[in-house]
């Protein structure tokens, strides 16, 4: 029972990371219709920036400095690499999100080294005790952090010009167009908002674990969540995070214990077999039909 | 107010237009006919912004607009509709014209959804235009619905009360009878005549029922291959051995 609890409330917490982070994604995926391989680098390249600029400015500080240094790194790769290529074939651009993740991947242990680097202290550690299971203060404070700025990003949405300019190019790009939406405006913020998205990540699982290169492999439990959600729904891509976390820390978590060691990282690509077997386009994609 | 000067676009060696000029004027409906492939969409293709001519002109209003992207042309007041209907299907028919009020929502970054203050009042404006055109065109009933489960024609006046949402200063509809019955075609042959009558709004028309088209318009451009075969009142076109030519094939002129 304590197992259970406590695997819940560490799924949720960690699930709540990968949402955010799956959340940017299946958004870029959306606007764009590019899987970005990078976006795991992206998310090591929020964590290793945070950690450097701590040592420079207060927390708070180098967080925002890290979100901007980030929005700025999404519109360059948008400018630079992803325009020119604009009307290549999809598999072109995706093979060069893949040769970007390596790029980014290597600058970043190329300056910053290879062990695990830690972020001073500034959320509070150490456990509370919740329903008879011992949980890691740190991760309730990320989970409601991430929380937090889900409802953020929903608000954005929902409520601004450029959010909704975005989904409505997100649903139908050239019908936008013809409304008066500026395509290339739309694409350059949602690479922007990607790397922020995968940049918060970062910091908040940077802040739980602390930031070596491992971290860039959540990029591909991220795809995991999104798969799972169905590639073009942002809420599928939220649920799909939390079910990642849960299922990992649940399932993933007993067998670890119990069984072999090792199994938790696997449990996310587990489930993208199994759902790719069930539902092709995911629990909440599109069903694409064609009449031949 | 509209001047299309000398269009040539070609996709990998297939022309699809060879030199084709017409000018729209203030207040008037132009109709394009012709048959499958003559290149009457490309011609709306050029004018919006979809595809750009390897030559010739295009000037909106006195200004050129060749080369600039469909969004701009769209906040300039160049509306469209399309042969196949491209609403938002998940949403409703408020929303969906709604989304023709986004170039008009610019200034103020926090649009809609706000309940207070000046973003609530920009979206009362709004609203009030939304449902103006949902009067126009009856649809009241609908309001609420998923445009997904609405019959054809109704999607089809949806997809024209989302290009008035724009307040468009000229309104290029691509087949929009194509699938009707012969009672939504006489409506909608109503709402584009008032259009043109209370309204003043310019129309260029792509339509294949030709009693319909020879009705509305004040003008017809006949196309074939490409390029423009004939251009006069509808009386004319009607008997013009080019057009005939052009719709029965090669003997019957």
């Amino acid at each position: 029972m304590e197992f259970v609890v406590q695997s819940m409330v560490m799924g949720i917490a960690v699930g709540s990371i990968y949402a955010l982070i799956a959340l940017g994604f299946a958004l870029l995926f959306k606007a764009t219709k590019v899987l970005n391989l990078a976006h795991g680098e992206l998310v090591l390249f929020g964590g290793y920036l945070a950690i450097a600029l701590t040592g420079v400015l207060p927390f708070p500080l180098a967080v925002l400095g890290t979100l901007v240094i980030a929005a700025l790194l999404g519109f360059a790769v948008e400018r630079v690499i992803m325009r020119p290529l604009f009307g290549q074939p999809l598999l072109s651009v995706i093979i060069v999100t893949l040769a970007l993740g390596y790029i980014i991947r290597g600058l970043m242990v190329g300056i910053w080294g290879g062990d695990t680097r830690q972020f001073p202290p500034v959320l509070p550690a150490g456990l509370i005790r919740l329903g008879g299971a011992q949980v890691p203060q740190l991760g309730i404070w990320s989970a409601l952090t991430a929380i937090l700025l889900l409802a953020a990003f929903g608000l954005f949405f929902k409520m601004t010009y450029l959010g909704i300019a975005m989904r409505a190019a997100a649903n139908e790009q050239l019908t936008a167009s013809t409304l008066g939406v500026s395509l290339t405006r739309v694409v350059a913020y949602a690479w922007a908002f990607a790397a922020i998205a995968a940049a918060i990540g970062g910091v908040l699982l940077g802040l739980w674990l602390g930031v070596n290169v491992a971290l860039g492999f959540v990029g591909l439990k991220a795809l995991a969540a999104v798969i799972l959600g169905g590639l073009d729904s942002i809420p599928g891509a939220i649920l799909g995070g939390f079910i990642v976390g849960l299922v990992e820390n649940l399932i993933g978590g007993y067998i670890d214990a119990h069984i072999i060691y090792g199994f938790k990282d696997i449990t996310a690509f587990l489930i993208i077999l199994a759902v790719m077997m069930i539902r092709p386009y995911g629990l909440f994609g599109t069903e694409h039909i064609e009449r031949l | 107010m509209l001047q299309v000067e000398d269009l040539h676009v070609s996709f990998k060696g297939v022309q699809a237009l060879r030199g084709v000029s017409f000018s729209v004027e203030p207040g008037e409906i132009l109709g394009i006919i012709g048959p499958n492939g003559a290149g009457k969409t490309s011609v709306l293709n050029c004018i919006n912004g979809f595809y750009r001519p390897q030559r010739g002109r295009i000037i909106f209003h006195g200004k050129e607009i060749t080369h600039l992207p469909p969004d701009a042309r769209a906040a300039m007041g160049i509306a469209r509709t399309f042969q196949n209907i491209a609403l938002y299907r998940g949403m409703s028919v408020l929303d969906n014209i709604m989304s023709g009020r986004i170039h008009h929502m610019r200034s103020n970054l926090l649009a809609c959804g706000l309940w207070f203050g000046p973003a609530q009042r920009e979206h009362t404006a709004h609203r009030r235009v939304v449902e103006e055109i949902i009067d126009f065109l009856e649809i009241e009933e609908y309001r609420y619905h998923p445009v997904a489960d609405l019959p054809y024609g109704i999607q089809k006046k949806v997809e024209l009360g989302r290009a008035l949402a724009m307040e468009p200063r000229i309104l290029l509809l691509d087949e929009p009878m194509a699938g009707m019955s012969v009672d939504e075609k006489m409506d909608m042959a109503r709402y584009i005549l008032e259009l043109k009558e209370v309204r003043g709004l310019p129309i260029l028309l792509i339509e294949h029922d030709m009693g319909v088209v020879m009705d509305i318009s004040d003008r017809l451009i006949a196309m074939d291959y490409g390029v423009k075969i004939a251009e006069g009142p509808p009386s004319e076109i009607q008997n013009h051995p080019a057009v005939i030519q052009a719709y029965l094939g090669e003997e019957a002129g």
